[in-house]
């Protein structure tokens, strides 16, 4: 016993898990994604991705070491995770530099003038595409078809979405072929195709316990029954438009959710509720991104007014 | 130019009408106070540090203004400049307050007290006390985490990284007493400034009898009782195996300093007289 | 489908090495260094002189008050000193040191060998509540799963207050330990013998053990014993960390949940650990006092981890020797478990009646990571049993607002670790509600000091 004695206050063991696994729980859990995407956008996907997570990590590193001059937060892999979120909310065929205004604009503006991970009031990847979305409305909703591009990148044959074209009045609810949009052979951002693909990550974070089934449930069953009571059909909402990618990936981001489990489905449900309003009523086919950023703006106030059951609450039993 | 046009007017519609709101909300909901406050509050340090037993400074200045006379109010911060502006403010005769220092009484540094575990936990010292005795074997003396340092608000006490201790820096010092009472060791004490800032106290908290005591750190009072015996003044008392020096009947001799086998009196900012000054090794005389 | 608790809760390893072992009682030392403060309430009154002669497990400190109970020594000898001397915590505390000599020692372990029951169960059945109340308090008995509040008080309900069962905790969800396992593999008829004493002490007629279904072989010998007994029902228990807080055990159990701030008799529940019945067993039967009780000595790099029967009051160096010595690793040295668990500064304390384990993990284990950034993920308070939200609690202390603290219910908090144990960001969230705590039950306890 040559060394010191360590004291320090109970618990003394530790769980194994780290924010980074946390972080690259979730990259792990978009691969299905991940090959859907380049399987059906082929190189423009490639270069989209690699950009923008390139892109995001370039900035935390500038802001941290030059700006902050603080020790590079890289390595915990938020930055990366935002990059990639990032891609899946771009068209692959958005040129290099607005992908990168769009990955500056979600670390620089979304991230770290907070005070970087933890600290942000907005998902980041959604400040990123919503930025974009507004600044480049055009290049932002010409969609490649998927399956037919594979090694165009700018001259991509394009189509609308199914929402964009149900908007438009172009497309029937019944024309809508509903297997080929569950594999993924409908135009969309590279994220949006491939709906198995997206439950498939579901189903891995939800069994590794990475996020609790709150959010993406109350989210995806408040689209559907509201879309069902308001005429819709549910399926086509459920699965069309970011909604999967959203109520999957987006709205789960930790930092920007509710904490306890009765605020998540608040959350969830309010999301799911805007996002069918924007997509009925309002200019945008697609609402998903305003729905979770506006309740992102709402987390802090739902986790100070709605509190979990503490124990000791309920009339007991006798 | 009609976009321009509708633009402008659009705009500046909205201007014009948050203006009117803003206007008639501030109209609206002023709140009427006595223009004597907003002169008191700006000679106030507005820290709002709470030495005064005010909550705040402006709460400070609300209930200076309600009173006649400065009868019990005193601001630590702004000191003697902040009391004596306000009294010219209110018309009255200012009450002296005498300036305070903080004090702390443990002299632990690594040198006079081994370190003998590794506290790896929240960065608190009101923390580790409840953990255990702390980084050494002292159960009365300085936790080193810096609560003190932390609870400053006029950055006066800072960590010294080489002793382990803090130090108080008389200039900054106000006196406000926040760090006195959030050091969880009580270790922190108001004393009077003292005539160009000397003082004489016992840099020592440990109440263990004189065996244990000295055990734990080179430089702890045994309560041996020569300092009180040596005090032509009856200044010094022992309590609970702890010698302290009473501030007010103190003359500040210096008698009791070198009669300390273990150098737990510590007298500071004295003009060095004799060579053989065996306090060199203490803080504030080596700046 | 097993019962648990409903609400939060973790799943640390296991880590239990030395499940199943057989108890090794150790050798009577010559020398125990008692304090005075074993048990949670006011510090017992000693009024011994030096050379004074003591008897083995004759009284050496009385009970000062209701919330008290008496020190015996588990030696016979002189008194050689009264001083001070540093807990294993560093705290200084008044001790008495009791040397035997070879005479009393060989008196000891004569008295051990010729050890007979003083009352037979017929006798010991047919005792009234007050009488068994009266022999618990006399043999100095506290709850020995950790708290160490003294058992009468427990047995004693305020008025207008009744219990209907007596909840046995056999649960021992901490990692590591396995003291309570070892007693109930090697003497389950006496701590069923415990049980129905307790019962009748307490006047209920409805008694359940709850052990966690990781000790089938403990669940087996305890069903076995009770067998007899109709009413002591032997419960299987799911694993889960902290099934053993009180509240959490009434609430697998019953499925009553304590209210905030009440005590669980407000819910008709008595809660007693198996050591606490086995040493209320020894004490009716044997007419022992507690002198002696199990720890698990153990450790990822201990040499002979074990569960040892260990007289309270010998050295912790001395006991961590016979299970094979410092492992020269260790960076940390915990009385109890890890999750709950105390560490200490020196082991050159004497073990007290508290004292479950003693765990020594290696410099590896014994470092926390650095803290990151909190990412809200919520972990805390999906763990949290109580049904509080760690993350915030400890930011509000962090500040200094007791205030919203206390609206925050930080006094539900029973330091189980959760919180902590599962933060991704390895932040130190207990370390700071422990704060809280401390700060409002200050507030609390003046505010009602002054509205008296």
């Amino acid at each position: 016993m040559n060394q010191l004695l360590t004291i320090s206050a109970s618990p003394h063991i530790h769980t194994s898990r780290t924010v980074s696994w946390c972080m690259w729980q979730v990259i792990v859990a978009l691969i299905p994604a991940l090959v859907c995407a380049f399987y059906f956008f082929g190189i423009g996907a490639a270069i989209v991705i690699v950009t923008s997570i390139l892109g995001c990590i370039a900035t935390e590193y500038f802001i941290t070491r030059y700006l902050l001059r603080a020790k590079p937060t890289i390595a915990n892999g938020s930055a990366i995770l935002t990059g990639l979120l990032l891609a899946f909310n771009l068209p692959s065929n958005l040129p290099v530099w607005i992908v990168l205004i769009g990955a500056v604009v979600a670390i620089g503006i979304g991230k770290m003038p907070f005070g970087g991970l933890g600290c942000n009031i907005f998902n980041p990847a959604l400040v990123g595409r919503v930025f974009l979305l507004i600044s480049f409305p055009a290049q932002m909703t010409t969609w490649p078809l998927p399956g037919e591009n594979a090694w165009n990148y700018v001259d991509a044959t394009t189509g609308a979405t199914i929402l964009g074209a149900m908007k438009l009045g172009e497309l029937s609810p019944d024309g809508i072929d509903l297997w080929a949009k569950a594999v993924g052979f409908a135009g969309g951002s590279l994220g949006e195709v491939g709906a198995v693909a997206l439950l498939l990550g579901l189903a891995y974070m939800l069994a590794r316990r990475i996020i609790s089934w709150h959010i993406p449930v109350s989210i995806i069953a408040t689209v559907a029954l509201f879309s069902w009571a308001i005429g819709a059909d549910p399926l086509v909402q459920v699965m069309s438009g970011g909604l999967l990618l959203g109520a999957i990936f987006m709205a789960t981001d930790y930092v920007t959710s509710p904490m306890c489990h009765r605020g998540m489905l608040i959350y969830g449900v309010m999301i799911g509720v805007i996002t069918v309003v924007i997509r009925q009523w309002g200019a945008y086919p697609e609402g998903m991104s305003f729905a979770i950023l506006i309740m992102n703006g709402f987390t802090p106030l739902i986790n100070r007014y709605i509190k979990p059951r503490r124990f000791g609450e309920r009339r007991s039993s006798i | 130019m009609s976009l321009i046009l509708s633009s402008i007017i659009v705009l500046g519609g909205i201007g014009v009408l948050s203006a009117a709101v803003l206007y008639f909300v501030s109209k609206r909901f002023h709140v009427v106070e006595e223009p004597e406050v907003a002169l008191i509050e700006a000679e106030l340090p507005g820290a709002n540090c709470g030495a005064c037993g005010y909550s705040g400074c402006h709460d400070f200045a609300v209930n200076c203004a309600k009173v006649p006379s400065l009868e019990g109010f005193n601001c630590p911060g702004g000191g003697e400049k902040a009391m004596s502006a306000i009294a010219r403010i209110k018309g009255v005769d200012s009450v002296a307050a005498r300036p305070m220092v903080a004090v702390v009484h443990c002299n632990g540094t690594c040198e006079n007290r081994p370190i003998k575990s590794y506290y790896d936990g929240a960065r608190s010292c009101a923390i580790l006390s409840m953990v255990a005795v702390g980084a050494t074997d002292c159960a009365y003396g300085c936790l080193g985490e810096g609560d003190c340092v932390a609870a400053c608000r006029w950055n006066a006490i800072t960590m010294n990284p080489l002793t382990g201790m803090p130090e108080v820096d008389t200039d900054l010092c106000t006196g406000c007493g926040v760090c006195a009472a959030r050091c969880p060791r009580s270790l922190i004490e108001l004393r009077p400034k003292g005539p160009r800032g000397m003082r004489v106290y016992v840099a020592c908290a440990n109440r263990e009898k004189g065996a244990m005591a000295i055990k734990e750190c080179k430089v702890s009072c045994i309560a041996c009782g020569k300092c009180a015996r040596s005090c032509p003044h009856d200044a010094i008392r022992i309590e609970n195996n702890l010698a302290y020096i009473d501030f007010e009947k103190c003359k500040l001799c210096r008698k009791c300093v070198d009669q300390c086998p273990t150098h737990a009196i510590h007298a500071v900012n004295f003009p060095i007289l004799k060579p053989k000054s065996e306090l060199a090794g203490t803080i504030e005389e080596k700046r | 489908m097993l019962h648990t608790f409903h609400k939060g809760g973790v799943h640390p390893p296991q880590s239990k090495l030395t499940a199943s072992q057989p108890i090794i009682d150790i050798e009577l030392p010559r020398k125990v260094v008692v304090t005075f403060s074993q048990h949670i309430g006011a510090i017992a009154v000693c009024d011994l002189k030096k050379g004074d002669h003591v008897t083995r497990g004759q009284v050496i400190a009385h009970a000062a008050g209701f919330v008290s109970t008496n020190i015996h020594t588990p030696i016979s000898g002189k008194v050689v000193k009264l001083d001070r001397c540093k807990t294993a915590f560093g705290h200084p505390a008044d001790t008495v040191t009791i040397e035997a000599s070879d005479e009393d020692h060989q008196s000891d372990l004569d008295a051990i060998e010729s050890l007979s029951p003083v009352r037979d169960d017929d006798t010991a059945m047919s005792l009234a509540s007050e009488e068994l109340i009266k022999i618990i308090d006399d043999a100095g008995i506290v709850g020995l799963g950790g708290a160490t509040f003294p058992t009468k008080v427990k047995l004693t309900p305020p008025p207008g207050s009744k219990a209907d069962i007596l909840i046995v905790n056999g649960v021992e969800c901490e990692p590591y330990l396995t003291n309570d396992h070892a007693i109930m593999l090697a003497n389950s008829e006496d701590i069923v013998r415990g049980i129905r004493l307790l019962m009748r002490a307490a006047k209920v007629d409805r008694a359940v053990v709850g052990i966690e279904a990781n000790k089938p072989d403990a669940i087996e010998a305890m069903t076995r014993a009770a067998s007899t007994c109709r009413a002591i029902e032997i419960m299987p228990l799911k694993v889960k960390y902290p099934e053993g807080g009180e509240k959490q055990l009434i609430e697998a159990v019953t499925g009553r949940e304590v209210p905030s701030g009440g005590l669980p008799i407000s819910v008709g529940a008595i809660v007693q650990n198996v050591a606490t019945a086995l040493a209320v067993s020894d004490a009716v039967r044997y007419g022992l006092p507690l002198m002696s009780r199990v720890i698990t000595v153990t450790g990822p790099s201990v040499k002979k981890p074990g569960n040892y029967r260990v007289p309270i009051g010998t050295d912790i160096r001395s006991l961590i020797d016979i299970a094979g010595g410092v492992p020269s690793d260790v960076g940390k040295i915990i009385l109890g478990g890890p999750m709950m668990g105390k560490a200490v500064v020196s082991i050159d304390a004497p073990t007290i009646k508290g004292v479950s384990g003693i765990l020594m993990l290696p410099l590896s284990m014994s470092r926390r990571r650095e803290p990151e950034p909190c990412i809200r993920c919520g972990a805390c308070v999906d763990a949290c049993p109580m049904g509080l939200e760690p993350y915030l609690l400890a930011t509000l202390s962090r500040f200094d607002r007791w205030e919203d603290c206390e609206d925050n219910k930080v006094m539900n908090c029973i330091e189980c670790g959760s919180c902590s144990y599962i933060c991704p960001a390895a932040r130190p969230i207990l370390d700071y509600i422990r704060l809280g705590k401390n700060k409002v039950g200050a507030a609390i306890k003046a505010r009602r000091a002054q509205s008296k």
